[in-house]
């Protein structure tokens, strides 16, 4: 009884948060769980920017007519939509929060390899992003995210430099997590966290750094290119000049395709740490699901030009670049598998984060088999440039990347803010994603098969109904992603004190105080045990022993 | 009420049937695959449920049950790749003998020539059941000539030709949309394909013709010299061009390609870059001096020269063209 009044007492205990007060100290700290809380606080901004450009964009679709923007404002949306999404918020969010937040912890090091870098990498960030507001304010860009040549190079007057500049700062802050998460993972694991120990989550970061370290440099290179041949006109891109527009869109898509797995193997680790704990289970096939991972960063990286098949490429190279298309498909049927053979014979709890998880499988299972209608080159002649593809990429991006963050942030939110969210509203927000993305994103699949191009600003009559679910789809989407800010900032205030580890789940990071203390632990763990060992973790309660660990 | 509502589209060209029954395949392929796991997860979620005292039951994994899973997937995906690339292969390659309409797409319309001669600008007759290849360039930035009805799309690029080509089988009106963002009317870049039957086509081409584009070809190709050179013997400084289209060219260098419509293209505007064995490199650039229409006009000259019976003064072939198009794969 004593012990349960001095754990309850008002005063808090020390930790990561109550340490330091002031903004020198957030603005200056190298601890990686402030550092965490700095990206989450400045992705949740680009977030909401990103989010008022789509809400404009299907407005404006509502009707047929161009009639809500100008078509010049119209192109500079889906623009700059595209660009703050991918860039400023998909990139980042789970690698740079998550990631940052729980790497160190989950392998039992005090912080990441390079805490100083660490901190480089969020200035990166935020002087890319700086730039991209100021590049936004001052008239933003109409060439599309896709950057493609000679329109970028030779023909829009909006800016390109500055834009491309903004992106390109950025990136090395992609970089700097990636080399930090490598040489952390490499180098920092706690005695006895061997590799095959790991969580899930880390072999997930692992792939995605690879991803950051490899492919971020070609892209820099690209908008360095694309730099170069606007200012001095040297031909480069631009067939006037003596140029080649392909190559242009065989470098860019060179990163920007493994980038989509930057966005979606995090948020398969994340789902993979979810479905373990709440259905009490170690996850089936382990080694596989580690393995999947590495092997769709490997294979990522050989697929780039089936964003190309009707570029003009030669339809020899499109036979190969089909082919490997459905090779990287094999490892994300794997894990999608395995997922849902660890549910059989588990002891499933419903609780919010595992609802994200559900809805996360739903979404990308639609997302990858509609990957496999795009991969088959004679479909893709007729859907590539259109809503399905449109539909496709968001299944994927915000249906599965988004959902992963958002369970995430749902799991770990005890964690990192020592608080418990109002458990029924982070279910309702669950449900209302859910059924808004589908409603926003699903009738895309039909207008990309009828036909409607994307990057439109008016349309043909026929296509109005189709578009005008996808909008009132838009509403709800946008509720359900307004409401956990709301709550989530409503618990740090009035939530109430999380415990240490509120779903008895397995991984280091639960081991320690919620929230942590600077140095994550008291004494560096020694880890004995293989990941979710959750038959340990569930036995002594039944039997009422007390854990050892 | 279903005008505003349409679940599917219009199914006007040979390829469309094609590209609908596979995608009718995957439909039931991805729809098998998502019963499975989604039945597999509901079933799971509710059987295995939390219950006080019954603990979950721990399984490491399983070697042959991950296998058959990557294995099978994968032989299910090499199938869909196979169908796939036939349906790509036949939608690439144009049967021998296509009329030719040539594109040019600018910001932001579309300028089409038949090779009798006929002009249209974001309208394109074309008669029911007849092979039309399309070879096109762009002025500016790239474009996309889609048309939904006949699932057939084709990006246009500056500075080169692309080909597509269809066999439409429906009359009727049809969308044609610019599918690559090209600037600000991007959406405005729009038009129609009007399929007619033989008959009215027959009419309408009867009429507005300024001669077929070989004859305007061969009438630029005298006004810009190029006859002085390329004459029709072995005496002249260039290359003579009877009966090149179609067929391989030994270059200088020592390579072998084949004289298509890009080869003859490039010739014009950068002499220099694939010079025939055995000619010396000088020939001017004709960059800046010839419009994208005047080049398609000269190019359509040089392949009537490989018409079977064509002579240099020959202007009768062109309305019939009937070029041996083995070497010009759509790209």
């Amino acid at each position: 009884m004593s012990m349960a009044t001095t754990t309850m007492q008002p005063v808090e205990r020390e930790n990561y948060l109550n340490k330091e007060y002031g903004a020198l100290s957030w603005l200056f700290t190298t601890d990686h769980k402030r550092i965490a809380l700095l990206y989450l606080m400045s992705i949740t901004f680009f977030f909401f920017i990103g989010g008022f450009f789509a809400l404009l964009i299907r407005l404006e679709l509502l009707t047929p007519a161009g009639d809500l923007v100008q078509p010049d404002t119209y192109n500079k949306l889906f623009t700059m939509h595209g660009m703050v999404m991918v860039f400023f918020f998909l990139i980042p969010s789970i690698p740079a929060v998550l990631g940052n937040f729980l790497v160190p912890m989950m392998i039992g090091a005090k912080d990441l390899a390079f805490p100083r870098v660490n901190l480089l990498s969020w200035y990166l960030y935020i002087i890319g992003g700086l730039m991209m507001l100021h590049c936004m304010l001052t008239g933003g860009v109409d060439t599309g995210w896709t950057f493609y040549t000679p329109f970028s190079t030779a023909f829009t007057n909006t800016k390109i430099v500055e834009a491309g500049l903004a992106i390109f700062v950025a990136g090395f802050s992609s970089i700097l997590t990636g080399l930090n998460f490598v040489v952390t993972i490499h180098r920092m694991r706690a005695p006895g966290m061997t590799w095959s120990r790991l969580p899930l989550f880390i072999w997930a970061h692992y792939a995605t750094s690879i991803i950051q370290i490899l492919g971020t440099p070609v892209i820099a290179i690209t908008i360095v290119l694309v730099a170069v041949e606007r200012t001095l006109h040297l031909g480069i891109f631009d067939p006037k000049l003596g140029g080649d527009p392909l190559l242009f869109q065989h470098l860019f898509w060179f990163y920007s395709h493994p980038a989509v797995y930057i966005m979606i193997l995090p948020s398969m680790g994340v789902v993979t740490e979810i479905i373990a704990c709440f259905a009490r289970k170690r996850i089936f096939g382990y080694s596989f699901v580690a393995f999947s991972s590495i092997a769709i960063a490997v294979f990522g990286f050989l697929v780039w030009a089936h964003h190309m098949f009707v570029a003009g490429i030669s339809i020899y190279a499109a036979l190969v670049f089909s082919l490997l298309s459905y090779a990287v498909a094999v490892p994300s049927a794997v894990k999608v598998f395995n997922w849902t053979a660890t549910l059989y014979k588990g002891s499933i709890h419903y609780d919010a984060p595992m609802l994200y998880a559900f809805g996360f499988i739903g979404l990308f299972t639609v997302g990858g088999l509609t990957g496999l209608f795009l991969a088959a080159l004679g479909i893709d002649v007729h859907v590539t440039d259109t809503y399905f593809v449109i539909a496709h990429f968001h299944y994927i991006m915000v249906g599965g990347a988004l959902m992963g963050y958002l369970g995430g942030l749902h799991f770990w939110w005890p964690k990192i803010s020592g608080r418990l969210y109002p458990e029924s509203w982070a279910r309702l927000a669950a449900l209302i994603v859910f059924l808004g993305f589908n409603l926003t994103f699903f009738p895309q699949f039909i207008l990309g098969y009828l036909g409607m191009p994307r990057r439109y600003f008016q349309y043909p009559q026929e296509f109005q109904v189709l578009n005008v679910l996808s909008t009132a789809g838009a509403t709800v989407l946008g509720v359900g992603y307004l409401l956990p800010m709301i709550y989530f900032l409503w618990s740090m205030r009035y939530g109430k004190p999380a415990p240490d580890n509120p779903w008895n789940a397995a991984g280091l990071e639960w081991k320690t105080t919620s929230p942590p203390t600077t140095f994550n632990f008291e004494e560096e763990p020694i880890v004995t045990w293989e990941a979710y060992n959750y038959d340990e973790l569930d036995a002594p309660r039944k039997e009422g022993v007390p854990i050892a660990r | 009420m279903f005008d505003n509502f349409p679940l599917w589209p219009a199914r006007a060209s040979t390829a469309a049937g094609n590209v609908d029954a596979l995608f009718i395949f995957l439909l039931i392929v991805s729809g098998l695959m998502t019963l499975l796991i989604f039945s597999a997860l509901i079933y799971f979620a509710a059987r295995y449920r939390h219950r006080r005292g019954v603990p979950a039951e721990q399984i490491e994994g399983s070697t042959p049950l991950e296998l058959t899973w990557s294995v099978i997937p994968f032989f299910v995906f090499l199938a869909i790749f196979a169908w796939g690339a036939v349906v790509y292969f036949k939608s690439r390659t144009p049967p021998r003998d296509s009329t030719e309409v040539y594109v040019v797409a600018k910001q932001w319309m579309w300028k089409l020539e038949h090779s009798e001669g006929q002009r249209e600008i974001n309208e394109l007759h074309v008669p029911v059941g007849r092979d039309v290849k399309l070879i096109m360039t762009s002025q500016d930035v790239i474009h996309s000539f889609y048309v939904p009805a006949f699932r057939m799309k084709q990006d246009v690029l500056p500075g080169r030709y692309t080909m597509a080509w269809f066999r439409a089988t429906k009359a009727g009106t049809y969308h044609l949309f610019c599918a690559e963002y090209c600037g600000t009317q991007h959406s405005g870049m729009i038009g129609s394909i009007v399929v007619m039957e033989p008959a009215q086509f027959e009419a309408w081409m009867s009429g507005g013709s300024t001669g077929p584009l070989s004859v305007t070809g061969e009438k630029i190709f005298a006004e810009l010299g190029c006859a002085t050179c390329h004459r029709a013997d072995t005496q002249g400084r260039g290359p003579n061009l009877q009966g090149v289209f179609g067929k391989p060219v030994r270059l200088e260098d020592g390579r072998t390609i084949t004289a298509d419509e890009n080869y003859i293209r490039e010739s014009i505007l950068d002499p220099g870059a694939k010079v025939v064995s055995g000619f010396k490199p000088v020939m001017p650039t004709f960059q800046g001096l010839v419009s994208e229409e005047q080049l398609n006009a000269l190019v359509a000259y040089v392949k009537s020269l490989s018409q079977p019976g064509a002579t240099p003064t020959n202007t009768a072939a062109a309305t019939q063209d009937n070029s041996t198009a083995a070497g010009s794969q759509v790209q």
